[in-house]
C-alpha cells in the first residue's frame, strides 16, 4: 500500500514488511529456538581456538614475566596499551547507540542497540586484560584499589590517571552491564513463555527475574532505561577523556596536548561504529534479520562513520599545525621528523589514509547503503584505528628527550601477538555465545516502535489520508499525537 | 501467599485496550494488573497509577556516591596520610574530579537497578503465575481482581463487551514465590488462532 500525501520521502521505515507483533517475536527468537547452523559452529571453533592460544600466551606472560613482549624500556606501552586503547575506544559505540540515541530520541537505535551493547560488554571486557597483565605481576592487581591494608594503610594515589583508569572502566562494565541485563529482562521473559523444552524454560525463568510484564513494572523499567541512558551519556565521554589522560597529562611530546580527549572520543566513537558495521553486516545475514537491520541503519550508522571520521582529521591537522604553532623543538622534532616521516613513518599515512581519506566516500549515498562496500570500510577503519594508537603511543616514545634511549627495533613477540589475538577469541566466542542464547535485537522495543513505522502503520492511516491538510495540521497542533511519531512529509 | 480469584480478559490491539481500560475503571471494578508486551505509554495514567519515583531515588544514590567519594579522597590525602607531592596542595580537588564523577554515576546506576528489582519484586529463581503465555508475546491481559461482591459472570460478560477476545476466569496466586511450585508449569504450543 502507498500512501500520497503523508508518506514521508525522507524517512524510511525501521521494520521492512508487514509484521504483526508475533511474528517479530518468532523472526527474533527464531535464531535461539533453532539449531545453529554450520557457519556458526565454524566460526565459533575458530574463535574458541583463538581464545586459547591467547590463554597460552598470558601464561606466558605471567610465568616467565614481561619480558616475553618485545616491549623495552623506552617502547613500555608498546602493542600493549595500544591494544587496550583499541578495544576500549570499540566499545564506546554500543553506549552511544542505547544511550546517547535514546536521550536524542532516534528511532532507528531499536534495531541495532542490544547486539551494539553487548559488543561494548565484550570490547571492555577485552580491553581490562591489557593494563592488568602489564602490571606484570599481575597477583598483585588489586593493590590498585583502596582497601584498607596491613601496609599503612598505604592508599592509592587518587591523583594518577592511570587510577582514574581503573575506576573509570569499571564503572563503564558495570553499568553497560547493568543497562544492557535490565534491558533483557522482558526479552528473556519471551524466550521463557515460548520454552518448549523443560531445560529452557527453567534457565530462561532464572534469567528473565521472574518478569511478567506489568504496567507498573513496565512504568519503572521505562523510567530506569531513561536514568541510566543519561547516566551512560556522560559516563561514554568521561571514559575516554580519562584513557586519554593518560597520554594528555603526561610530558611527553606528541601526547602533552590539551585538544586529547575531544579527539580520543571522535576517534573511540569512529572505530566502533566500524566494528558495529562489520558485527551486524554479518548478523543480519546470518541471522536473517535483514527487516530488523535495514539499509536504512546501515546508511545512517555511516553517516555517523563520516562525521567521526572528519573530526577525527581536523585532529590530525590541529595536532601538526599545533606542534608548529608551539616552536617547541621537541614537539616539531616528534611530529615533523619522527611520525610523519622517519622509520614509522608508514604507520602515520596508513593511519590518514584509512581515517582521514577512505571514509569520506560515504558522502555518496550509493556507497552508504552498499552492504560489500561498507563492510570492507568498517574493516579499513578498523585497522586505521589500530594504526592510531600504535603511532600516538609508539612514535612519541621511540625518541624522547634523552638520546641514549632512543630505540627504533620494536617489534611484537610471539606473545604479544597472541595476547592481541586471543582477544579477539575471547571477543568472538563471547559474541557467538550471544547471537545463539540471547535475543539479538530488543525485542520490546522493536515491538514499541512497531506500530508508527513501516507498513502497520500505514494500514491506519488511509482514514487519515482522506482528510484534507488543513485538517490533519489541526488536529495534529491539538496534541492528539504521542511523541511526534507521526510521520509528515509536505504541507 | 494467598489465593486468589481473578477474571481475566486478553486484548490483541491497543485501540480497544484504551478505551476499555476507560469502562473497567469508570464500572468501578479494580485492576489487579495489565500484563503487556512491551511498554505501552498512556497505559499507566489510563489505569490511575502514579507516576514512579524511582529517579529520585537515582538522584539520592548519585548524591551519595559523590559525596563519599569526596570525603574519602579528602580524608585520605589531608589526614590520614598526606604526601607532599612537588609541594602541590594535599586537597587537590581538580585532579578529584574524574573520581568523584565515575562513583558518582556507579553508586546511581548500581543504587537504582537494586532498587528497581527491589521494589518489582524481581531476582533470579523468582517466579510468578503467568495469566497467559502469550502476554510477553503479542497479548495485552487485563486482569481484574474479584473481591466478595463481584459478580464473576457479569464482569466477564462486561469484558467481553469492551472488546477482550479472550475472557476467563483464574484462581492463582497473587504474588511471587520461589522455585518449583507450580506442578504444571505449561510448555508453549504454538496458537491454533489464524
Amino acid at each position: 500500500m502507498s500512501l500520497t500525501k503523508y508518506e514521508s520521502q525522507i524517512r524510511e521505515p525501521l521494520v521492512n514488511g508487514n509484521k504483526t507483533y508475533s511474528q517479530v517475536t518468532k523472526d527474533i527468537l527464531h535464531t535461539i529456538e533453532a539449531k545453529p547452523t554450520r557457519l556458526w559452529y565454524i566460526g565459533f571453533y575458530v574463535s574458541v581456538a583463538l581464545l586459547l592460544f591467547g590463554v597460552y600466551s598470558v601464561y606466558r606472560e605471567v610465568v616467565y614475566g614481561i619480558g616475553q613482549w618485545n616491549v623495552n624500556r623506552t617502547i613500555g606501552w608498546g602493542w600493549d596499551i595500544t591494544n587496550f586503547v583499541w578495544w576500549v575506544g570499540i566499545g564506546h559505540a554500543g553506549t552511544l547507540i542505547s544511550a546517547i540515541l535514546l536521550l536524542f530520541r532516534q528511532g532507528w537505535r531499536t534495531g541495532v542497540n542490544r547486539a551494539a551493547e553487548a559488543m561494548t560488554i565484550f570490547a571492555v571486557m577485552c580491553a581490562g586484560q591489557f593494563p592488568i597483565f602489564h602490571m606484570g605481576r599481575v597477583w598483585m592487581a588489586f593493590f590498585t584499589l583502596p582497601y584498607p591494608n596491613t601496609r599503612g594503610p598505604l592508599w592509592p594515589n587518587f591523583n594518577s590517571p592511570l587510577l582514574w583508569d581503573v575506576f573509570a572502566i569499571s564503572t563503564y562494565f558495570t553499568v553497560s552491564l547493568l543497562f544492557w541485563y535490565s534491558g533483557l529482562l522482558p526479552d528473556f521473559a519471551t524466550v521463557r513463555d515460548r520454552a518448549k523444552t523443560k531445560l529452557r524454560k527453567h534457565l530462561y525463568g532464572i534469567a528473565s527475574f521472574g518478569w511478567s510484564g506489568s504496567t507498573k513494572h513496565w512504568q519503572r523499567h521505562e523510567s530506569l532505561s531513561l536514568v541510566l541512558a543519561g547516566l551512560s551519556t556522560p559516563l561514554v565521554l568521561s571514559v575516554h577523556t580519562i584513557v586519554s589522560f593518560d597520554f594528555a597529562t603526561s610530558v611527553v611530546p606528541g601526547w602533552h596536548t590539551t585538544i586529547f580527549p575531544p579527539y580520543f572520543v571522535a576517534g573511540a566513537i569512529f572505530s566502533g561504529f566500524a566494528m558495529v558495521q562489520t558485527l551486524m553486516l554479518i548478523l543480519r545475514k546470518v541471522m536473517n534479520l535483514q527487516d530488523y537491520i535495514t539499509l536504512g541503519h546501515i546508511e545512517a550508522m555511516n553517516k555517523v562513520i563520516v562525521l567521526t571520521g572528519s573530526i577525527v582529521g581536523c585532529a590530525y591537522l590541529t595536532e601538526l599545525f599545533m606542534a608548529w604553532y608551539s616552536q617547541v623543538p621537541f614537539e616539531q622534532d616528534i611530529f615533523f621528523k619522527y611520525r610523519i616521516a622517519g622509520p614509522y613513518g608508514w604507520s602515520y599515512w596508513l593511519m590518514m589514509t584509512c581515517n582521514v581519506v577512505s571514509p569520506q566516500l560515504f558522502w555518496f549515498r550509493k556507497l552508504r547503503r552498499n552492504v560489500l562496500f561498507t563492510f570492507v570500510m568498517s574493516i579499513i577503519v578498523n585497522i586505521g584505528m589500530w594504526f592510531e594508537r600504535f603511532v600516538i603511543i609508539v612514535s612519541s616514545l621511540y625518541r624522547d628527550y634523552l638520546p641514549s634511549s632512543w630505540s627504533i627495533y620494536y617489534r611484537p613477540s610471539i606473545w604479544e601477538v597472541g595476547f592481541y589475538l586471543g582477544t579477539f577469541g575471547l571477543f568472538f566466542t563471547c559474541f557467538f555465545l550471544f547471537s545463539k542464547y540471547f535475543p539479538v535485537i530488543a525485542i520490546a522495543e522493536i515491538k514499541h516502535v512497531l506500530k508508527t513505522t513501516g507498513e502497520s502503520f500505514k494500514n491506519d492511516m488511509s482514514s487519515l489520508e482522506a482528510k484534507k491538510v488543513d485538517e490533519f495540521v489541526g488536529e495534529m497542533h491539538h496534541g492528539h499525537h504521542e511523541e511526534g511519531t507521526v510521520k509528515v512529509a509536505g504541507h | 501467599m494467598a489465593l486468589k480469584k481473578f477474571v481475566v480478559g486478553c486484548f490483541e490491539d491497543e485501540k480497544v485496550l484504551f478505551p476499555a481500560v476507560d469502562k473497567v475503571r469508570k464500572a468501578g471494578y479494580k485492576f489487579h494488573d495489565i500484563y503487556t508486551p512491551f511498554p505501552v505509554h498512556g497505559l499507566d495514567k489510563a489505569m490511575g497509577l502514579r507516576e514512579t519515583s524511582l529517579h529520585t531515588a537515582g538522584f539520592l544514590y548519585g548524591l551519595i556516591g559523590t559525596t563519599t567519594a569526596v570525603t574519602f579522597m579528602t580524608w585520605v590525602f589531608t589526614k590520614d596520610w598526606p604526601v607532599n607531592i612537588g609541594g602541590k596542595p594535599n586537597f587537590a580537588l581538580p585532579a578529584w574530579i574524574p573520581i568523584t564523577f565515575e562513583l558518582t554515576v556507579l553508586f546511581a546506576a548500581v543504587g537504582m537497578v537494586l532498587t528497581f528489582c527491589y521494589i518489582c519484586q524481581l531476582a533470579p529463581f523468582i517466579k510468578r503465575h503467568h495469566f497467559h503465555a502469550r502476554s510477553t508475546d503479542d497479548l495485552f491481559v487485563m486482569v481484574i481482581e474479584c473481591g466478595d461482591k463481584t459478580n464473576e459472570e457479569e464482569l466477564k460478560s462486561f469484558l467481553g463487551s469492551v472488546g477482550a477476545q479472550e475472557v476467563n476466569t483464574q484462581i492463582a496466586e497473587d504474588g511471587w514465590w520461589v522455585g518449583r511450585y507450580d506442578k504444571e508449569d505449561q510448555l508453549y504450543k504454538e496458537p491454533n488462532i489464524a
